[in-house]
């Protein structure tokens, strides 16, 4: 011991506490963490009594107006849980659209030529197979652009958008591609005690993609990325293994959006998923997620995806013209950005100078 | 472990480069950590300390020379390898996922898992969250919200959280980069006694500060660097204030 002066040990302070906890608090950011579910409530509210004041007829009791809801909102649900993992890692995925379409459209010619071959119901898995594997392969180049090449998310998959796009269409022959398989029809039409096959198979993915961000090293991993690539470098995280599996699991995500569409139309279309790469990414922002990356969760999402079809569909319901989709889906989103600003304020978070 | 070089130098750097371009930031550069033993590295900015920890720690791959844990020579291909062979750095720019909590953060990348139901593999949050209350009051730091993202703190609980995770995973040597920097006074106080405990421990520590008077209470040596190469190596009993800034300002 050199040291001169003497200091004294760590157990004679007695420090103040290190946080500033307060449950009043806590139960506001709790409150607006929800606040996707809150807003979905509020929306089947305002449908409820204007349905009632304008037909005399219930919304949200009518099962067939569940049903409907649930499977408008399975299509931009599948596309925005790959999404939310990106837009958390700090990324965007503007392919997902279009590699839906691609997969579609292989859903459904795979399926057709292997049930020249093999019984209907092995054919129909093959042709999903093949379409969520196909859609691997523009997820694995997004995945390497990326996170080799240091080119930016929105600039890598936009690419990647148009590749997608011309590479659906030219497989399509420019047409849609019907598909002749009475088993991928009825998996797209059926139902299990009134709830639709499609809305079970999306609901136990939903919960898988659930559990592998709340649950996994490579959920953690995500927000890590998407909060401090620096520091999660430092971790010894593989950032580059990371974002490469991070963009194969979203494209794959489409790959079974896709899947599940040609199964619904009992057709594959190039243009499948155009409408929905924007809705999937409204979804996860309604669903909380900071589009700078950093938070997000899949349940959130869910809600997100929930008000947008309850906003569509209600509109159809309630008779307003279209078009008004589109200006409420808008309005939607600015304000939940502006309620997640707010919150940040209240929440205690740190906020920006 | 390897016990053939028991009073020799825990790590050894020797003749290490690090050039970025025409930039030479590190020169030939050479020092030596004995166990128990803390090496104060002092220098101007831009004298390329934190280059020497960054080369040391696997953040960048040194131009030239070699560095020795305990006699042997090694290469780290990144910092996680560093890490696994007990060499743990604060860096200057603080290193934590403000998003996540204290525990997820001592944790990152190495996050101990349970299971769910006897099968199915889960964060074992409970876990992280016990070894960071733990960690923490070590460090004579209470905290109530352990769930809390590190955002919510303010910058010196953020720096105990960094050296706790350091402190947690055991290092045999500590590498940190201005520790006391961004603190109050109590807190800079806290960190140096800190360094003392961990000094106790026969624990390697490199600490690099600014601050002379943090310098001449806590190390046992003082390395001076001077744009990328070693200006002078004094033991703290035989110098003073005045000497170390003449070898930092040259002269
Ligand atoms: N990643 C990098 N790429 C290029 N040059 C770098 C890089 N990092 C550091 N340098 C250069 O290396 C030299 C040494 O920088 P370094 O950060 O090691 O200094 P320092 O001693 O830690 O200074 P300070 O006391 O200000 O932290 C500087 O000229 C700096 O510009
Ligand atoms: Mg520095």
């Amino acid at each position: 011991m050199t040291s001169t002066s003497p200091v004294q040990p760590a157990e004679n302070h007695v420090a103040p506490q290190a946080d500033h906890g307060d449950p009043a608090r806590s139960l506001i950011s709790r409150i607006a963490e929800g606040r996707a579910w809150l807003f979905l409530a509020g929306l089947i509210v305002c449908f409820e009594i204007w349905s009632r004041l304008a037909f005399g007829a219930t919304f949200v009791l009518n099962p067939f107006n569940l049903q409907s809801i649930a499977i408008f909102a399975v299509a931009p649900l599948l596309l925005a849980t790959g999404q939310t993992f990106v837009i958390i890692s700090g990324g965007i995925d503007l392919s997902l659209g279009f590699i839906m379409g691609l997969a579609a459209v292989v859903a459904a010619h795979a399926t057709n030529m292997a049930g020249a071959a093999i019984p209907l119901p092995l054919a129909m898995l093959a042709g999903i197979l093949a379409s969520v594997i196909v859609a691997g392969v523009p997820g694995v180049i997004n995945g390497l652009l990326i996170s080799r090449l240091k080119v930016p998310p929105f600039i890598g998959t936009l690419g990647m958008f148009g590749v997608a796009r011309g590479a659906a269409f030219l497989l399509a022959g420019g047409t849609t591609v019907p598909v002749q398989n009475s088993w991928f029809a009825l998996l797209g039409n059926g139902k299990f005690y009134g709830v639709p096959y499609l809305v079970i198979i999306t609901a136990v993915f939903v919960i898988i993609m659930h559990y592998l961000l709340s649950q996994t090293r490579f959920g953690q991993h995500n927000y890590a990325i998407g909060a401090n690539v620096q520091a999660a470098r430092r971790s010894g995280i593989d950032i580059r293994g990371h974002i490469l599996r991070l963009y194969v699991l979203s494209a794959m995500c489409a790959g079974l959006g896709g899947a599940l569409y040609a199964a619904r139309f009992t057709a594959g279309a190039a243009q499948a998923g155009e409408p929905l790469l924007l809705d999937s990414v409204a979804a996860v922002v309604i669903g909380g997620a900071s589009l700078f990356g950093g938070s997000g969760t899949i349940f959130g999402t869910v809600a997100g995806a929930l008000v947008i079809a309850v906003i569509q569909y209600g509109l159809v319901f309630v008779n307003v013209e279209p078009f008004w989709q589109f200006i409420a889906v808008g309005v939607v989103i600015i304000i939940s950005v502006l309620i997640d600003q707010a919150q940040r304020r209240f929440s205690g978070a740190r906020q920006d100078e | 472990m390897n016990n053939t070089n028991q009073n020799g130098p825990l790590l050894e750097v020797r003749n290490l480069s690090k050039h970025f371009g025409a930039v030479r930031a590190l020169n030939d550069f050479s020092m030596a950590v004995r166990p128990g033993e803390v090496v104060a590295l002092a220098g101007d900015n831009g004298a390329g300390k934190t280059t020497l920890i960054k080369a040391i720690s696997g953040v960048f791959q040194p131009t030239g020379g070699e560095i020795l844990l305990r006699g042997q020579p090694v290469t780290f291909a990144t910092p996680q390898e560093a890490r696994e062979k007990g060499i743990e750095t604060i860096y200057q720019d603080l290193a934590l996922a403000d998003n996540l909590s204290i525990g997820a953060n001592i944790f990152l990348g190495r996050e101990p898992m349970r299971k769910a139901f006897g099968f199915l593999p889960v964060l074992d949050r409970k876990a992280m969250a016990a070894a960071a209350k733990e960690t923490m009051s070590r460090l004579d730091f209470h905290v109530s919200r352990l769930e809390a993202p590190v955002s919510n703190f303010s910058g010196g609980q953020r720096q105990a959280v960094a050296i706790g995770r350091a402190v947690y995973w055991d290092a045999q040597i500590l590498i940190m980069d201005e520790p006391t920097a961004a603190l109050g006074v109590p807190e800079q106080r806290k960190v140096i006694s800190l360094i003392h405990q961990l000094k106790a421990q026969g624990r390697g520590v490199i600490f690099i500060s600014h601050n002379l008077q943090d310098i001449f209470a806590v190390s046992d040596r003082i390395v001076v660097l001077r744009r990328g190469v070693q200006a002078g190596e004094r033991k703290i009993s035989e110098t003073n204030h005045d000497e170390v800034v003449k070898l930092m300002v040259g002269g």
